[in-house]
């Protein structure tokens, strides 16, 4: 346990990150070990290129846009709370942790994953997915087998599925909307972050 | 209630037919039918115990004169009976299927085993013997295989693989669990004297055990039909009943083996033996089932030459593969239903959709069909006198036994298993699991094939498990639904399908996997991933056309299938509405059907929409989502339910589509250029013509409301152009003939396929491999200047495109001539339309703000 004090220690104000996150210690000593694995020149704080090194995120189609999500605008490096607190967004719901009242939002509830995901579509932070956002979304996902006009035409399509307003973009609102029918808490939960 | 009496009138002339025939072979005393004769027949054995030998002596007797006709029943005796007893077995389903009020309140299979005592007692009032049994060999060989192939060919895949670890804790500790504990308990009762004296030892009650803990995957199914439970618990209690078969028959051969060995001769080396072989041989059926499943899919590849009978392929390999196994004696039922499992999502990509179809019908007959045949047979087993050995404490025992265990199993089991779920199994739903234990016909079969030379009391054990039997399938049949709803159990949610679901669902896949990499930890979703690449890479390239390989994505193939269901919908909703009587009231077509069709349209005809928003419904405020609502839940309980559903669907979808729009196109073929159109190598046109429409649809649509006409478009557009002056398509507002349109929708025709020719050589470097030149990975490509000429260039043609085109609006989508064109014309009204509303806009040079204020102008 000694050691386990310690680390813990190392890491500031880990109180008020454990509490914003609900990991236990475990978690964060975890996480605080991958975090410095991952930053191989010892700098406190990751860099984009960091996360380019590993060697699996480069196949996922979508990996740069998760990547951008750790870095909010404008910055180029992100330190270990922020980069807990975007993966506090994956813990599973728990139900009988007991809900403190006047306790804000946590992290990992539904409507926080889904801004996530949102915002993986909305690159201008404009608050809508716009049909060319869609569609470099749907580019890097649907592979070479499917031509330009069908993607255009799948984007064209889902748009106006979700576009409840008809402005030809969605809205977080109306992204929320049409993912009502999906749990997703079960979607966006990795089972050992629990 | 007429109708029920004139079926109980038939069904009992029916049987009265059958036995008096039977009774008339007896008193002429004909000749035994035996197994070898049954190989075709079904569950009938005929056990009438007169063997004389005379089975070609009908025909020796020799003639004196030319018979015009003579009676040969010995002829047609087996067959005849067989079918005789299919009809009316099947005669029975639907008169159980009669009152739905019944049906309601009682599962199926309860009522088929009841009808089963009703024909029972037919047959004893007019033998006064049990002359037609359920025996082992008939049902294991030629009923059982088509049950699980069905079972595990309609099984939700992606949900089985995702639960698979659940399933066979339950299905291989939870079936060991049971066997062993009601064994071992039943000899210690016994040994107490709660039984009386009987003739077996603690093996035998193990196998008793054995074969008592095969819980029915016909029954359960049965039972859950009418219960929509949420989908975890159904993919539970399904995949374990199916797959706890044949763990069931595997535990029970080792069983068996151990009875013949006697006692005194086990020792510890023969108890790892036996261990051994259970694994072998239930690692070794799945993996012979995997291994079959392959060949399907590989043999589905080559079959398109053959269509008519590319559906029987897969029942016949299907088939094989189960008697292959029981030949290695593997496990047969999970040989069948890996194969079944595994092979289902690339036979469905590879075949025709048709043979799909075929093969889901077929499957679904034969399924259905033998197990009414099982259930009513098990009902007229009750008659065999022979079985009834009562043994008051054995029996409920027994019954206690099950139950009690069970539930401690399916409890401890999915305690263990929730210490690692993501999303734990509740108390509700692990009760519902236990509960939805029932025992059917596989432990009927498995009693009924006990050797009485080595198992003195098989009549005993073969009776309880009757009992057992009628009591799970009938008393906790009827209770499951009042329970399920009194105890809340989660119900399936019901999904709809969304293309914003398919992909978000695609792109939390993907976050999740970045997630895990990120933490450097390999999660589910680690595995899954990898599967998929190992999927995508070879094991599509080896079992999939490669023309199913470039449809096989789920986004695309959603959009596919709504695309499909919104021409269905036009197509029904022009063939209810777009009569006459509709075209003469076009004009004035009257508000309300406006608005509905506004409300049901709003997704997909969004020029109706603009039409109609003159009237201000407040459409939009209508969910767009709801219009295409799948009125069933994406996995639901009621298997059969659905796929006579959907396979209506298909099939009105087909018979539509055959009878509208290909026939269009075929009319159309002289214009047509295949070569130029046909880049894939199986065009399957109909789902081409879909695709085109469309996608035109759309890209107008997105033209007419942002005023920004894609490159492509314009670029066709001169082409266009051209090819109306050479059909000399007068620009006549007042123009109607309604034939005439049909020069107007060739002129659209090849207008597309020569737009499509036009980008021939680019498709081509989309073939898989070359994916470097995909325009799909060049963003940039697609909204380069060059690409994109100003509108103003051209605006005469458009100009020229236009005059037709607002014609066409006003008349030509309601003509009943043209329904049977919708899907081209649709196209050039639209497109043609679209190009106006952007030339409207042109000449302030500002074209997507004019546009905008155009739109909610309407």
């Amino acid at each position: 346990m000694g050691s386990t004090n310690s680390t813990l220690l190392k890491i500031p104000n880990v109180e008020v990150l454990m509490q914003e996150t609900g990991f236990s210690p475990a978690h964060i000593i975890r996480l605080h070990d991958r975090f410095k694995a991952l930053d191989k020149e010892g700098r406190g704080h990751l860099c984009p290129h960091d996360f380019g090194a590993i060697k699996e995120l480069a196949m996922n189609p979508i990996g740069d846009r998760i990547i951008g999500a750790f870095f909010s605008p404008g910055k180029e490096t992100v330190d270990f709370h922020t980069f807990v607190k975007i993966l506090a967004h994956f813990r599973p719901v728990d139900k009988d942790r007991p809900k403190e009242p006047n306790s804000p939002e946590p992290i990992n509830s539904r409507s926080n994953k889904l801004k996530f995901a949102f915002q993986l579509y909305d690159q201008d932070k404009d608050g809508k997915i716009s049909r060319d956002e869609l569609l470099q979304v749907l580019r890097a996902m649907l592979g070479m087998q499917v031509t330009d006009e069908q993607l255009e035409s799948i984007a064209d399509r889902t748009i106006q599925e979700a576009d409840l307003d008809r402005d030809d973009a969605i809205s977080f609102e109306e992204f929320r909307k049409s993912l009502e029918k999906i749990n997703i808490d079960h979607k966006m939960s990795i089972r050992f972050l629990r | 209630m007429a109708f029920l009496q004139q079926f109980a009138l038939l069904l009992a002339l029916l049987i009265i037919f059958s036995t008096s025939c039977k009774t008339a072979m007896l008193e002429v005393d004909s000749a035994e039918v035996g197994l070898n004769y049954s190989l075709k027949s079904s569950a009938i054995e005929n056990i009438s115990t007169s063997t004389n030998d005379s089975t070609g002596g009908h025909g020796s007797s020799t003639i004196t004169t030319l018979p015009i006709v003579i009676w040969k029943w010995h002829h047609v005796e087996t067959p005849y009976l067989v079918a005789l007893w299919i009809l009316t077995c099947w005669l029975c389903k639907l008169v159980a299927e009669l009152n739905h009020n019944i049906t309601s309140v009682i599962p199926e299979s309860g009522l088929l085993i009841m009808m089963g005592f009703i024909l029972g007692g037919i047959v004893w009032g007019a033998d006064k013997a049990q002359t037609f049994k359920l025996i082992p060999v008939n049902f294991f060989y030629y009923l059982l295989p088509q049950i699980v192939l069905d079972a595990s060919y309609c099984m939700p895949n992606k949900l089985f693989f995702s639960n698979l670890g659940a399933i066979l804790v339950h299905a291989v500790i939870g079936t060991c669990w049971n066997a062993g504990t009601v064994g071992i308990a039943l000899w210690g009762c016994y040994e107490g004297g709660a039984m009386g004296n009987l003739n077996i030892g603690l093996l035998q009650f193990l196998l008793f055990g054995a074969l008592m803990s095969a819980v029915d995957p016909v029954a359960v199914i049965a039972v859950f039909e009418e219960v929509h439970v949420n989908e975890v618990l159904y993919i539970l209690v399904f995949g374990e009943s199916l797959l706890n078969d044949g763990v069931t028959v595997v535990l029970y051969n080792v069983f068996d083996a151990f009875v013949s060995l006697g006692g005194p001769k086990i020792n510890a080396a023969e108890i790892i033996k036996g261990i051994i072989s259970f694994f072998v041989v239930s690692f070794g059926g799945s993996f012979l089932g995997v291994v079959f499943a392959v060949l399907i899919s590989m043999l589905t590849r080559v079959t398109k030459n053959v269509q008519v009978i590319e559906a029987g392929f897969i029942i016949v390999l299907g088939y094989l593969s189960y008697l292959t196994a029981e030949m290695l004696s593997l496990s047969a039922i999970l040989s069948i239903t890996f194969c079944g499992v595994c092979c289902q999502k690339y036979i469905t990509a590879n075949m025709d959709e048709k043979s799909v179809t075929t093969l889901r019908y077929v499957l679904k007959v034969m399924a259905n069909g033998s197990e009414t045949m099982i259930f009513v047979f098990l009902g007229l087993s009750a008659i065999d006198q022979n079985i009834w050995v009562w043994n008051t404490g054995f029996i409920l025992l027994t019954i206690l036994f099950i139950v009690i265990f069970r539930f401690m199993g399916v409890f401890f089991l999915n305690w263990l298993l929730n210490q690692s779920r993501l999303i734990p199994i509740d108390l509700t739903d692990q009760f519902v699991m236990g509960y939805g234990g029932l025992r059917g016909a596989v432990a009927y079969g498995l009693a009924a094939s006990l050797d009485e030379k080595k198992i003195p009391e098989k009549n005993l054990m073969l009776g309880t498990t009757l009992i057992v039997v009628y009591f799970t399938v009938i008393l906790q049949g009827i209770t499951m639904k009042p329970l399920v709803q009194w105890l809340k159990v989660k119900k399936a949610t019901k999904s709809d399908l969304t293309l914003n679901g398919k992909m978000n669902n695609r792109v939390f896949e993907h976050v999740l996997t970045a997630m895990e990499d990120i933490c450097g930890r390999m999660g589910d979703n680690w595995w899954t991933r990898h599967w998929n690449y190992f999927e995508d890479k070879y094991v599509c390239w080896l079992l999939m056309t490669s023309d199913a390989r470039k449809h096989k994505d789920p986004i695309f193939g959603v959009f596919h299938k709504l695309n499909l269901e919104d021409a269905k919908k036009y197509v029904n909703e022009g063939e209810s509405k777009g009569s006459l009587a509709f075209i003469r009231n076009y004009d004035n077509a009257s508000v309300d059907f406006k608005k509905q069709l506004a409300l049901e349209y709003a997704d997909i005809m969004p020029d109706i929409m603009n039409d109609m928003s003159e009237y201000d419904f407040g459409i939009d405020n209508v969910p767009v989502t709801s219009v295409m609502k799948n009125p069933l839940p994406s996995v639901s309980l009621n298997v059969h339910e659905l796929d006579r559903k959907s396979m209506l669907n298909d099939l009105s979808a087909h018979h539509l589509l055959d009878q509208h729009l290909y026939k269009s196109r075929r009319d159309n073929r002289p214009t047509y250029s295949r070569s130029h159109y046909n880049t894939s190598e199986n065009p399957d046109e109909m789902q081409e013509i879909f695709q085109r429409t469309m996608r035109s649809r759309l890209e107008s649509f997105k033209s007419a409301k942002m005023g920004v006409n894609p490159a492509k478009k314009l670029s066709k557009h001169p082409k266009k152009d051209s090819t109306h002056k050479p059909n000399g398509k007068p620009a006549d507002p007042h123009r109607t003939h309604p034939y005439g349109d049909e020069d107007f929708e060739f002129s659209a025709d090849s207008a597309s396929s020569s737009e499509i020719a036009g980008h021939f050589p680019r498709r081509n470097t989309n073939a898989p491999g070359a994916g470097v030149d995909n325009p799909a990975f060049i963003p940039e490509m697609d909204m380069s200047p060059p690409m994109r000429n100003p509108p103003w260039q051209t605006e005469t043609a458009n100009n020229m495109a236009v005059a037709p085109s607002q014609t066409a609006q006003g008349r030509l989508p309601w003509t009943p001539t043209n329904l049977r064109h919708l899907a081209p014309l649709r196209m050039s009204t639209r497109s043609t339309d679209s190009f106006a509303m952007a030339d409207a806009s042109v000449d302030d040079e500002a074209p997507e703000e004019k546009s905008g204020s155009h739109h909610t102008r309407l």
